[in-house]
């Protein structure tokens, strides 16, 4: 099989996560998406890094900002290095992702939450030791 | 949508006409198949991953006693191992166009390249687990540390497969040529290397930068 099986408007072609669009083009347009997509996540990077030690902001701030860069850094890896788009020929790659993002969500926010109700309520350690003497 | 359809050979032939949105009609390429499945695994993997991020996080003040993130990490180390992973992504991008456009010299330099820097990656881990141990903060230590190299651990076994996997792909192409079932393999390749890149960035700034910063 190849790519030729395809029929209908090109405009309408899924397209492979990783791939970019099927039409021909440059390779120089592609280095240059690799490109924006390095320098855009050097600078989270360094900046991720800069925050994290820093003591001109308000400390609590910081895990947020943290949380906000990383996410952001995701972003950048998705588009520009998994070509993972919001065009038409990539909504079974971003259903995908979004079902995946759900679980991810559910499992952390869950375990965190059920894991530190648990710890709230449970009686300390020592105390329990005591009741088994 | 019209992969699966497109597998199983289902529908009549009225429904293959193009149709408005992504559904296309007709057959689809075996390349976009093989990378949609990809995806899919790849996705279970990074919820495979987050189930140790949930251990992670639960346990991350657990230290029964012993060192804590910001005596033992050494930020610098991460800077390092990050600039590494984060070259080595966009050299593997590199050796993926270089394999479409079947130019020699791009694909075996830029996989090249991505082996060093993932080689230089591991070292660097190799070397900080180990002097983490000779400091008595093995996995043994507490129930953070535990935490700690299973996730961390987990990755780098990630890092070690795709490498191994990375070599495969140069051999193969040697071997074989730019075939269009091998071409497919790199494209999972570097779907595999990219998404090892996404985890290490909530790694170094869930373990690595949080942790030290507490």
């Amino acid at each position: 099989m190849s790519d030729s099986e395809q029929t209908g408007d090109p405009r309408n072609w899924d397209t492979a996560p990783g791939d970019e669009d099927l039409d021909g083009h440059e390779m120089a347009g592609d280095v240059g998406s690799y490109l924006v997509g390095l320098a855009l996540a050097t600078l989270l990077t360094v900046v991720s890094f800069f925050i994290a030690q820093t003591t001109l902001v308000w400390q609590p701030s910081i895990p947020v900002a943290l949380a906000v860069l990383a996410i952001a850094q995701m972003g950048v890896h998705l588009v520009f290095f998994l070509h993972i788009t919001t065009g038409p020929d990539n909504v079974n790659n971003v259903m995908a992702l979004a079902f995946g993002v759900l679980i991810v969500l559910v499992l952390m926010t869950g375990s965190l939450w059920i894991m530190a109700h648990l710890n709230q309520n449970m009686m300390p350690m020592d105390q329990i030791m005591q009741m088994q003497r | 949508m019209s992969a699966f359809d497109a597998a199983a050979g289902a529908g009549p032939s009225w429904d293959r006409q193009p149709t408005a949105g992504h559904a296309a009609g007709g057959l689809v390429s075996k390349r976009i198949i093989v990378g949609y499945g990809f995806w899919i695994f790849l996705l279970s993997d990074i919820i495979m991953f987050s189930a140790f991020f949930a251990t992670y996080a639960v346990l991350a003040g657990a230290t029964a006693g012993g060192p804590g993130g910001r005596e033992l990490f050494d930020l610098h180390n991460v800077a390092i191992e990050t600039a590494c992973l984060l070259l080595s992504s966009f050299t593997c991008g590199i050796a993926s166009i270089g394999a479409r456009a079947r130019r020699g010299s791009w694909f075996y330099g830029a996989m090249a390249a991505t082996l060093i820097l993932g080689a230089g990656f591991l070292f660097l881990e190799v070397r900080e687990f180990a002097g983490l141990v000779a400091r008595g903060a093995g996995p043994t230590r507490s129930a953070f540390l535990s935490a700690f190299f299973t996730l961390v651990g987990c990755h780098g076994l990630h890092v070690t497969a795709g490498l191994l996997w990375l070599l495969t792909m140069m051999a193969q192409v040697f071997a074989k040529g730019y075939r269009a079932d091998i071409l497919r393999r790199i494209l999972c390749f570097g779907l595999f290397w990219h998404t090892l890149d996404i985890i290490w960035v909530a790694l170094f700034t869930v373990v690595y930068l949080m942790g030290a910063g507490q």
